[in-house]
């Protein structure tokens, strides 16, 4: 299978990310390489395997209802690229 | 094996221990010896993001008031260096990348901590491929590293420049992480030693995830004891990260000098084919031949899902992958676009400009493999190809107690060929990428060289089982000398 | 053409939990921005979560409730979308394997008719931050103290087919959820939101209309507003010929309309995958009995017993325990008084809730507690007070007067139940009152009632009204 330049878009903007015009047919390209060589999965049959999201067969820890963290706002944000009293600034979200 | 007239940045932590001790050197003299060694070589290697050398002369001196106090534990005074994946409080955490060129960690990683209360001086924070992604640390923002053995190879990666700064003497150990063979394959193309912990062993929290369900940190060294002293200290349970294993860590140098005879070594047929170097062949025979003299029985067994482990890797990292790095958004912290002109500009912009080229690819395919309608072909689908190479191992580990192999299908390549194309780049993790879909344990151990290149051997494991990897190369290691070479430009 | 409407329900109930759902940091409402947030919830570079347990407890507890399945493995999955409010571009929610799974609730309108809602899944997931929109030169704030914080969210099968059903659910929900302990119910400060999705379709059809999903509803009259606003715009998109749009839509309670959120329009891919960062969550026999047993008296059980136990009326019995606090009061006064309990019913549903809504107070913060009223029931019941006179020391409880009996004993309330002190009274008025006692003995039944209000008057209303009756009469046809 391969991406096409469209679909690049696409991905791209899912990804947030923007593609330079002259990019687009290279990313095509590159993508569509990777997915052929992901695609030699198909040459075995899965059925009936039960997919592995983790490698050790653990389960979830719970952590007890404790508050063991404090304000620590000044830390956070002293590198942030904008704040204003104390809150991050992005521009207008329109809704 | 060591003697008195080794220059300080080649010995082992038990010599530097020994030294300290008994006061033939500070803390803080050793401390500025590395970074000496770091001003006078690594214009050249590129293995260092950053020197921190107010810190570390900080940290020396409370090293050795520790010592004069009598409270000195085993790695009290000892320099190392961190990858630039973990995160360091006060320090620039890049992961290689442009989108964090700006970002001054607010806190430790788990293990950066650890090191710290162990009492261990940082010289500072080592280069690596953007976001761990590749195979060469060539994709760093900071440009690539070389490889000390030959200024025209590439170190390996992503932990390339843990690996380097070791084989040229700029730290004694280093930390590094492994996703698909990072810590191994620079172990391997640097003729040094490193090792993949079980998934869980070592705690992720502070470690910028590239792939959570395969990334793991691990020590690198020169030798296999130096290792277990370092893994002593990252490895254990970490209440802040659930994947964390309870099981409880070990001491890791107790078993070092066990026996080996009656070992039994399975040799995968599938790591031996056609895509294998004659000469990294031929190292990896060698070495084996020296684990029988050991007392080794060595059978062939099979691992036949292993051709898989590539494809099903490049869905399954990359789709995390996706998610892991939507958090570098330009809002809290991180590259930011000049003037965005609204939301989306400011978020197509900044992760345009922050993340280079390698690191976009990944994220887009692992974007499309999760996107509506191909989510069971590609994500699902390498899902249950992990089990299948997971069981592989089971079922082998069952028959043997360790798998042995090369770590990589041929020595470093030069500088610049990865960039021809990435394909041929992934295929070259092919004998490292299965450890990490199943979360076993391997280390790489230097076992000679090829076209005037080093050689490591892959040792794998079951899940809890380093201490035995550990015993096995130390073993080796006790028999040979090729953790002991040093490049003549760095003795 | 008669339309048919098709109402389900999505409920966001945030739990009641000190710490957040997967970081340490408090989930207090109202703190300075972004005081609230660690390095897990501003999602930065090598932050994990790690689940809270009273998250996961509050949840079972809520399936348990509504007799669902609670997965004994469920798994957390990222939904990945870009949003300022969503730190880490994905928020953790469940998916495919949530932590409750189907189960049901009884819920029953106001004119007595009752039904079973289904509830498909109720499943854990975090909180975003908020944004605010406040002048910073045109730019928007974000604030994350509430991120993180857990939310369970309740999702209803589309039953309903009335907004006013559907107010009725969401109230039952409200109810359930606070009895449980597992959420404050605040509609206000967003502890509480209702999110509808909601069609149409020509009676009879079998198929769904296409829905729309109305959100910003934060009031269960908002609520009933907003839907048969929306269904009414529906009803006239397709009578004239359109398309109703899948969409989402924000309810405007200035307006009492619905609008587009062109800002969510574009197309959705979640992109949702087990959530490499946590481990599936298993619970084990042990644990849900632990938390079976745990279960507080559920609204439904309550009333029932209620009626049984104090043979009140199905509509006295559901006042008094659509809230877990009242029922409570009412239990508790009831048995400090010994009293009848429709006696204690009358005062709590009556002069108690009355005095609470005009103070705006909850009930836990009456000035008169279950204690107080016991007292005062009790000198009901044995006489010493008149009704009138209950009323005043009801009101001077409630001015923190002190307990029943100081203020009767303060006040001389004491009702007069001496017969000989009430016939003194009562000739002494007669006496007074000649023409009206000649009047009455004519035949004149009306004076009757002219002279019990005289004697009252002349017993300052103190008198026992029923031995002031059987007095006067005695006096009169004697």
């Amino acid at each position: 299978m391969s991406i096409t330049p469209n679909e690049v878009m696409k991905i791209a903007h899912l990804a947030r990310m923007s593609v330079d015009h002259d990019d687009v047919e290279r990313y095509a390209q590159d993508l569509s390489g990777i997915l052929n060589l992901v695609e030699h999965m198909n040459q075995v049959d899965v059925r009936g395997i039960e997919p592995m999201a983790h490698p050790l067969d653990m389960c979830q820890r719970l952590r007890a209802d404790v508050v063991t963290e404090f304000n620590q706002r000044d830390t956070l944000q002293a590198h942030a690229p904008a704040v204003e009293n104390g809150l991050f600034l992005v521009p207008k979200v329109i809704e | 094996m060591s003697n008195s007239s080794t220059a300080i940045h080649n010995k082992t932590l038990s010599e530097l221990r020994g030294m300290l001790d008994d006061k033939q050197i500070s803390a803080q003299e050793l401390a500025q010896h590395f970074i000496q060694r770091i001003r006078t070589h690594d214009s050249t290697l590129n293995c260092f993001v950053s020197v921190t050398e107010d810190l570390a002369l900080l940290a020396a001196q409370q090293a050795d008031e520790q010592i004069a106090a009598g409270q000195a534990g085993l790695m009290t005074g000892v320099p190392l260096a961190h990858k630039d994946i973990f995160c360091t409080k006060g320090v620039k955490t890049s992961c290689g990348s442009r989108m964090l060129d700006t970002f001054i960690a607010p806190y430790n990683a788990t293990v950066v901590e650890r090191l710290h209360q162990a009492g261990t001086v940082m010289l500072g924070k080592l280069n690596m491929d953007e976001f761990a992604m590749g195979s060469t640390s060539e994709s760093s923002y900071y440009g690539a590293t070389k490889n000390p053995w030959d200024m025209q190879a590439v170190p390996g990666g992503s932990s390339g420049g843990s690996a380097a700064a070791i084989a040229a003497g700029l730290t004694p150990i280093a930390t590094g992480t492994d996703t698909g063979g990072s810590i191994r394959q620079p172990a391997a193309y640097c003729g040094i030693t490193g090792l993949k912990p079980t998934y869980g062993r070592v705690s992720r929290f502070g470690m910028v995830a590239y792939a959570s369900s395969l990334d793991q940190g691990g020590p690198m060294a020169r030798s296999a004891e130096d290792c277990a002293l370092l893994l002593n200290v990252m490895a254990g349970f970490d209440a802040r990260d659930s994947t964390s294993s309870e099981q409880a860590s070990e001491d890791y140098s107790a078993q070092l000098n066990i026996d080996l005879t009656g070992l039994k070594i399975g040799l995968p047929r599938e790591y031996f084919g056609s895509g294998l170097d004659a000469g990294v062949a031929q190292a990896i025979d060698e070495a084996i031949t020296e684990f029988q003299k050991l007392g080794a029985e060595v059978r062939e067994v099979s691992l036949p899902n292993s051709e898989l482990a590539i494809p099903a890797y490049y869905v399954i990292a990359p789709a995390e992958a996706s998610s892991n790095l939507s958090r570098f958004d330009g809002v809290r912290f991180g590259h930011r676009c000049d003037a965005p002109k609204d939301l989306t500009d400011l978020y197509e912009r900044s992760r345009a400009e922050g993340f280079g080229d390698e690191v976009k690819r990944r994220i887009m395919i692992g974007t499309y493999a999760l996107s509506s309608g191909y989510y069971d072909a590609y994500y699902l689908k390498a899902q249950r190809v992990r089990r299948l190479i997971a069981n592989d191992f089971q079922r082998v580990l069952s028959e043997v107690d360790v798998i042995m192999g090369p770590v990589t299908p041929s020595v470093a390549p030069n500088l610049g060929e990865s960039f021809k194309d990435p394909v041929a780049m992934y295929l070259s993790d092919i004998y490292t990428v299965p450890v990490n879909l199943a979360g076993l344990p391997a280390i790489s151990i230097p076992v000679g060289f090829a076209h005037n290149r080093p050689v490591g051997l892959q040792v794998i494991g079951n899940a809890f089982a380093e201490s035995k990897l550990l015993n096995i190369a130390h073993r080796f290691q006790q028999v040979t000398d090729w953790h002991r070479q040093i490049p003549d430009a760095f003795k | 053409m008669q339309w048919e409407t098709v109402i389900g329900l999505e409920i966001h109930a945030q739990l009641a939990t000190k710490s957040k759902i997967f970081s340490g940091s408090s989930t207090a409402f109202g703190a300075e921005p972004n005081t609230q947030a660690n390095v897990v919830d501003l999602g930065m570079p090598g932050a994990l979560p790690v689940l809270n347990a009273e998250a996961v407890r509050l949840a079972v507890t809520f399936g348990l409730a509504i007799n669902a399945v609670v997965n004994r493995r469920s798994i957390f999955a990222r939904k990945n979308y870009f949003y300022p409010d969503l730190p880490k571009g994905y928020q953790i929610s469940q998916m495919d394997l949530p932590i409750v799974a189907r189960g049901e609730i009884l819920i029953e309108q106001e004119d007595g008719t009752s039904q079973t809602v289904g509830i498909t899944r109720a499943h854990l997931e975090e909180d975003a931050g908020k944004s605010l929109h406040e002048d910073f030169h045109g730019l928007t704030g974000i604030d994350l103290n509430r991120a993180g914080t857990p939310l369970l969210e309740i999702v209803s099968e589309p039953d309903m087919r009335s907004a006013k059903e559907a107010v009725a659910y969401a109230k039952t929900i409200h109810s359930l959820v606070r009895y449980l302990g597992m959420c404050d119910g605040n509609m206000q400060e967003g502890s509480f939101r209702v999110d509808a999705n909601v069609s149409v379709r020509p009676k009879g059809q079998a198929e769904f209309g296409t829905r729309a999903e109305v959100k910003n509803v934060n009031s269960f009259r908002f609520l009933e507003r907003a839907i048969n606003f929306e269904v009414e715009r529906q009803i006239d998109v397709l009578e004239s010929g359109g398309k109703v749009v899948q969409e989402t839509r924000l309810y405007d309670p200035d307006r009492d309309e619905t609008r587009s959120m062109r800002s969510k329009e574009e197309a959705h891919d979640y992109r949702y995958f087990p959530d490499p960062d946590l481990l599936p969550v298993v619970l084990d026999e042990a644990y849900i009995e632990t938390v079976h047993a745990g279960l507080p008296e559920l609204p439904n059980d309550k009333k029932q017993r209620f009626v049984k136990q104090y043979a009140l009326s199905p509509y006295d019995a559901s006042f008094l325990t659509a809230e877990r606090e009242l029922a409570d009061y009412f239990e508790n006064a009831l048995k400090v008084a010994g009293c009848e309990a429709k006696l204690a019913a009358n005062w709590v549903m009556g002069d108690l809730s009355a005095a609470l809504n005009k103070a705006g107070l909850e009930i836990k913060q009456s000035p008169v507690n279950a204690d107080m009223l016991g007292g005062l029931l009790n000198r009901i019941a044995d006489n010493t007070l008149s009704g009138k006179l209950a009323k005043e020391v009801f009101e001077a409880m409630w001015a923190g007067e002190g307990g029943a009996d100081a203020i009767i004993e303060k006040k001389g309330l004491k009702q007069i139940t001496d017969e000989g002190a009430i016939a003194a009274i009562v000739d002494a008025v007669l006496a007074q009152f000649p023409e009206q006692v000649a009047e009455f003995r004519s035949g004149k039944d009306k004076v009757f009632g002219f002279l019990v209000g005289q004697v009252m008057k002349a017993a300052k209303g103190k008198a026992n009204p029923a031995q002031l009756n059987a007095v006067l009469k005695q006096r009169l046809e004697s």
